[in-house]
Order: structure tokens, then sequence, then C-alpha cells
């Protein structure tokens, strides 16, 4: 399964995830500190600059993550140029930008396997109130692992469709995707539980 | 136990499956996909705790770094906007959802859970979504109901319709999968 870490390395895919996310968490809510417009432009630049650094296929691969932003945009540009309140819309556009550009780095220098095991470093605690921590990695596992077969399946209806109608599948396509999902899974949890299941490796 | 674990996985690979329908355009210009009808789907089918924990694991591989959402977005981004509130409150949706589907026994089950949607899936939800806006952006009432509920209603409601037809279809195809109304099915 394909993550959004990027393929190319950079010194930011070595530095540990939990330190990473938590300087995260400290400069977006930092963005809001900021007082004055022509400072937050400065650190949009460094934002931008940052993504410049690793090379131009890492700025370029960035940049496009960043174009998913342009409606959302567009949306507040239109609500602030129709209730002329253009220097809020200028610096909350700033903001957007620079925190979602910070929060997509990390995830660009991240590798999914480092990001699992902080999931299941937060999810510890929890083991006390009766999370059973060996469910929830085995379910991670499972989605990953269901997807690409539930997407095949998928395609495959779509197909059968196309075969029988000139018009388009839409959403009656769910029923017997969601029917075929559901039987697998029947299979999978007997499968599961026919190879000694959840219960005996049940963490205390 | 497995079963749950494995309906629970099923349904956060699904509500990720449906982002790749194709999306279907409003007269309005706004598309809609059919990714938000997974978590309705989510609650009426498997109650109320595991449709939230199958929508909370959604976002959980969302902010780890799998490009799940509808359009193949992901990561620590998404949940940067002011419309992060959207994924913050699919949990409760799916969670408000199939308690409305559990709670509510006798009836129409497809009719059940269309009004178990609208009020799980989109009361619950903006509920979470709007104050959320206000807050992150920081924004008005006007402003945040306009730039985040109106643009996507339409499309809302037409998902919730069709989540009540499809659990309906499929109470009748496998009464026991509706584990919404186990106990209840025959």
């Amino acid at each position: 399964m394909i993550s959004l870490t990027s393929p190319v390395r950079t010194r930011a895919h070595e530095w540990p995830a939990k330190l990473k996310l938590a300087a995260l968490a400290l400069v977006t809510m930092g963005l809001y500190l900021i007082p004055e417009l022509w400072q937050l432009g400065l650190v949009t630049l460094f934002v931008i600059g940052l993504y410049a650094l690793p090379g131009r296929v890492f700025f370029m691969g960035g940049m496009r993550r960043l174009a998913i932003l342009w409606p959302f945009v567009a949306v507040l540009a239109i609500w602030h140029i129709a209730t002329a309140t253009y220097l809020d819309g200028v610096t909350f556009l700033l903001r957007l930008i620079c925190a979602f550009g910070l929060a997509n780095l990390v995830t660009m220098t991240t590798a999914l396997t480092e990001m699992i095991e902080v999931i299941r470093w937060l999810a510890t605690p929890l083991r006390r109130f009766g999370l059973n921590t060996r469910a929830l990695e085995l379910a991670i596992a499972l989605v990953i692992r269901i997807l690409p077969s539930l997407i095949e399946n998928g395609r495959r209806l779509v197909d059968a469709w196309r075969v029988r109608s000139h018009r388009r599948p839409g959403w009656r396509i769910v029923l017997p995707f969601t029917l075929n999902a559901l039987d697998d899974a029947d299979h999978l949890a007997e499968a599961l539980r026919a190879r000694g299941g959840l219960l005996e490796s049940k963490e205390s | 136990m497995e079963r749950n674990v494995v309906m629970i996985a099923l349904f956060t690979a699904l509500i990720a499956a449906l982002g790749l329908l194709p999306k279907l355009t409003l007269a309005s210009g706004i598309p809609i996909t059919a990714q938000s009808m997974g978590f309705m789907l989510a609650g009426a089918i498997l109650g109320a705790k595991r449709g939230a924990l199958a929508a909370l694991l959604f976002v959980v591989l969302v902010a780890a770094g799998l490009p799940l959402l509808a359009g193949g977005r992901g990561g620590l981004g998404v949940f940067a906007s002011p419309w992060a509130g959207f994924y913050y409150g699919f949990p409760l949706a799916a969670f408000v959802t199939g308690l409305v589907m559990e709670r509510w026994k006798g009836g129409n089950v497809g009719l059940i859970a269309g009004i178990a949607a609208v009020i799980g899936g989109i009361g619950a939800l903006y509920l979470v979504a709007v104050p959320y806006y206000i807050i992150a952006k920081p924004a008005g009432l006007g402003e945040s109901l306009l730039v985040v509920m109106a643009p996507f209603m339409p499309g809302d409601l037409i998902k919730a319709v069709i989540t009540g037809l499809i659990t309906g279809a499929l109470y009748k195809a496998r009464p026991s999968s509706i584990l919404s109304r186990a106990g209840v099915a025959a």
C-alpha cells in the first residue's frame, strides 16, 4: 500500500517521530501568537523554503500535496472578499498554509511504521481501561490487507455493471459490494479464530 | 471478539474504498463523494460502539499518513484546516447513528437507518464540525454555517437516504449482518 511518505530521503527522516509530532503541535499553536501580517508572511516563506531544501523532486511532490488546499482557499477568499475583511482573510490563509505545510512535512518525512509505533505508544495507557492493544494492531494490519482486495472486488462489480448497462454504475453498486465484503469478513473471522484468535494472546 | 475486530477493520477499509467511487457533482457545482456515507453505514450496520471504533480507526490511519481520504488525501496536514472538525466528528457521527439504530427497535429497518443517518451522520457531525470551525478559524456563526454546512448538506441528505436503502436491503439479505439489530434479527 502506498503511503504519503516521500521517497526522497531527507535528514528529517532520521529524527524520531515523537519529537517531530511534539514540535509540530507546539509550532502550530505558536502560529496563532504571531501578531503581525509581515511576520506571518516571513514564516510562510520559511515553510516553503523548507520544502525546497531537499531538492526539486521533494519540492514538487510537496507542492502537489499543498494543492489540495486550493478549493478551501477559494471558498475562503470569496467569503472575505464578499465581506470586505481582507486583512483577516490574508492572515488566516497564510496561517492555514503554514499549519498545513508543516504538518504535511512531518507526514512526508515519517515512515508509516514509525507513525503506527507512535499510535501503539499512545494507546498503551488505555490498556488499563480494558483496551486490547493487540486487537488494535491486528485491526490496523487487517485494514491495510483488506483494502486492496475490496478495491479489486469493487472494480469487478463495476465491470460487471458496465457489461450489462450503458448507464454509469451509481450507488446501487454499494449493496452487492457491502454484501461481498460482509461475507469475506465472516470467513476471515472464522479463520482467525481457527488460528488461535485474539483471546489467548490478550495482554494483561 | 475476532468477528468484532474483523468487522471494525472491514468497515474502516470500506469507508476508504467508498472514497474511490466516482464523484457526483451537484447542481451547485460542489462534488460529493460517497466517503462520508461510509460513516453512516458503519454506525447503522455495526451499531454505536463498533461503528465509532471503525470511524476512529479510519481517522487515526489517515493521521498516520495513509492516503485514505477521497482523492488520495491524508496525512497530518488535513487536520490543520478549520474543516478538520469533520474528521473529529466522524466517530461521533457513527456512534450516534448506531445508537439510534440500537435504541429504536421495531419498525422498518431501512427507514430507521435513514433517520439514524440524518441524526448521527448529519446532526452530530455538524454539531462538531461547525463549532470547530468557529474556534479554529476563528469565525462567526453565519460564516461557519455558510462555509461548513451549506455546501455539503444536500449531498449529506442524499447519502442518508442511500444509507437507509442499503441498510434496509442488507437487513433483508443478511439479517444477522446488521449487528446494530442483533437480537432483534430473526
